[in-house]
């Protein structure tokens, strides 16, 4: 999805900054699009978290400030959110150790084919997300190459991948991966490379090269690539639906059946809500251990 | 086995290409398929039908119309907004720049689930109808960050002496704009919009939130995954990636040509 983090490394250029309304005129239209449509839906979302039903009308709800609905979500629904954490979590690891000997390839090793390379890693995202998820049916069916492999080493506890967790995760891990890989070429591809001969001079291994000069040098991309591979398989239900049995579910499901099926508002608004506020946290915490704030 | 050592990252690579192609060559090699039952999930037998009567199934068709229509429609004005919000930010002083640049990040930072339910909230809240306009506000919505980051940093990249020179030649400020800045920008706006589009017309979650009875491409492909997704959306989805391939791969050719052609001056 998100591009955004190959476009070529912007030499810091000072321009001169003007202060005039223009400025304030060209923000406008767009940002009150965004307060409208993104910022203020978060107060809504709170607020019909804390509605209560109307008597004896299933299916309608009044304001109110019924925090019972917070807890009876979490009570009901840890599971699922416990499960799209830890899926997503091992998604993400999963990610960054394919994405990384990619991306490293390409930003030392790409030379002129860098550009057709970078092609190459969003092409896949011009497929549509729903077929190419629904293309792992194909892949990993019980009669396929790959689960008849892994069923030969008994390594599956289902003797299938397809409708379990693990296909769930291998889905995430598939789709959300060209997130993995830009943010680390990005910062793989800003290395001075004299930096990695620097250390080869001084009779360091490949191995100690690369965990005291490559790897801490790329962790500003092992971040931007892990917020943004773990945030939308954490929220991601598609992978759940289609590769993973109902006990696969992920809170996102959870909260798409509340919301549109069963029409329980208050409950799906309130399981949101926590989940954007979970992620949030984590967020903040993450950017400020890992110390690096260039994100935009 | 020295070959293999000397080349294990290169090889590696390779093998993470091919991975990342693994589902999309399934695809498209099941646009060829004629399935036995409805499930277009093993191969049976070559067909070439689902290709030549690419609207065969009723609604496939008119909800990639649909998808279209909606992706050019929130392409252009989000488009438009996130430009005139980059130059903004790379050219003026105003205050609230730090609250600018959070909702600006934030919306590439919340998970679609949840962007989706709360507009759907905001719009149940209101009663306003829901169906295409509301689908069109939520993607405006969610690429005009993508848009912002965009455009930002092509202009960031972008030599000041060139536009000094211009105006060391006594061009106006409209005229260095017009004939200096907005040429040199204009790829990566072109660029934003190619990204906004396709984030547009893939978009699942937050459009299924806010479509009401609406039927997209991906609501279209979503709601046949139950009851099986009929051959022609493998054609369609196979056309869209070929035909996107080739904008790209395009674009990137005139790029390097005139890149080489600049060098060469």
């Amino acid at each position: 999805m998100s591009p955004i983090l190959v476009a070529e490394p912007a030499k810091p250029v000072v321009v001169a900054q003007r202060r005039s309304r223009t400025g304030y005129i060209l923000l406008f239209p767009g940002m009150t699009w965004l307060a409208i449509f993104f910022a203020i839906p978060f107060i809504t979302l709170f607020m019909t978290s804390l509605q209560q039903p109307v008597p004896g009308k299933i299916g309608k709800y009044q304001a109110g400030f019924e925090l019972s609905n917070y807890a009876n979500a979490m009570v009901e629904y840890w599971p699922q959110f416990l499960r799209s954490f830890v899926y997503a979590g091992i998604a993400t690891l999963l990610a960054l150790i394919i994405a990384y000997p990619l991306a490293y390839f390409i930003a030392m090793k790409g030379g002129r084919w860098r550009p057709l390379l970078l092609v190459l890693v969003i092409a896949p995202s011009f497929a549509s997300f729903l077929l190419r998820t629904y293309a792992w049916r194909t892949i990993l069916s019980d009669e396929g190459p790959i689960t008849s492999f892994f069923n030969a080493l008994h390594l599956l506890p289902d003797d299938r991948i397809l409708n379990t967790g693990i296909a769930v995760v291998a889905g995430l891990t598939y789709n959300f991966l060209p997130f993995m890989i830009l943010p680390l070429y990005a910062a793989l591809e800003k290395i001075d490379p004299r930096l990695i001969e620097a250390a080869s001079d001084l009779y360091a291994s490949a191995t100690t090269t690369f965990r005291k000069v490559t790897w801490p040098l790329s962790l500003p991309g092992v971040v931007a690539g892990t917020l943004l591979t773990f945030i939308p398989a954490a929220g991601d239900y598609i992978n759940a639906e289609l590769l993973g049995s109902t006990k696969d579910r992920m809170i996102g499901n959870v909260i798409q059946t509340n919301f549109i099926e069963f029409r329980d508002y208050p409950t799906a608004s309130a399981l949101s809500f926590v989940l954007m506020a979970v992620i949030l946290v984590m967020v903040f915490t993450y950017i400020r251990r890992a110390g690096t704030e260039e994100l935009v | 086995m020295r070959f293999i050592r000397r080349n294990l990252l290169g090889l590696i690579a390779i093998l993470v290409l091919v991975y990342l192609f693994i589902p999309i060559a399934v695809v498209a090699i099941l646009s060829f398929n004629n399935p036995t039952g409805k499930f277009n999930l093993a191969w049976t037998q070559f067909s070439t039908d689902a290709w030549t009567n690419l609207c065969g199934v009723p609604g496939v068709c008119s909800s990639f119309v649909t998808s279209i229509q909606i992706g050019i429609i929130a392409t252009i004005v989000a488009t438009a907004l996130g430009t005139m919000i980059a130059f903004a930010l790379v050219r003026y002083r105003f205050r609230g720049r730090s609250t600018t640049n959070l909702l600006i990040f934030l919306p590439m930072a919340t998970p679609e689930v949840v962007m989706g339910s709360s507009l759907l909230a905001l719009f149940l809240n209101l009663r306003f109808p829901l169906g295409q306009w509301t689908v069109v506000i939520a993607h405006i919505m969610f690429i005009i960050s993508f848009v912002v980051v965009t455009v930002k940093a092509r202009l960031q990249g972008l030599d000041p002496r060139l536009e000094e020179a211009a105006r060391d030649l006594y061009a106006n400020p409209r005229a260095t704009f017009r004939y200096v800045t907005l040429p040199l920008v204009t790829p990566g706006i072109a660029g934003a919009a190619l990204l906004g589009f396709s984030l547009s017309f893939d978009d699942f979650i937050i459009s299924y939130f806010n479509a009401g009875t609406l039927v997209t491409f991906p609501i279209f492909i979503w709601g046949a995954a139950q009851r099986g997704i009929p051959v022609q959306v493998n054609a369609l989805a196979t056309l869209v990636f070929i035909i996107a391939l080739l904008i790209v791969l395009g674009s990137q050719l005139v790029n390097y040509r005139r890149r080489r052609k600049l060098m060469s001056v």
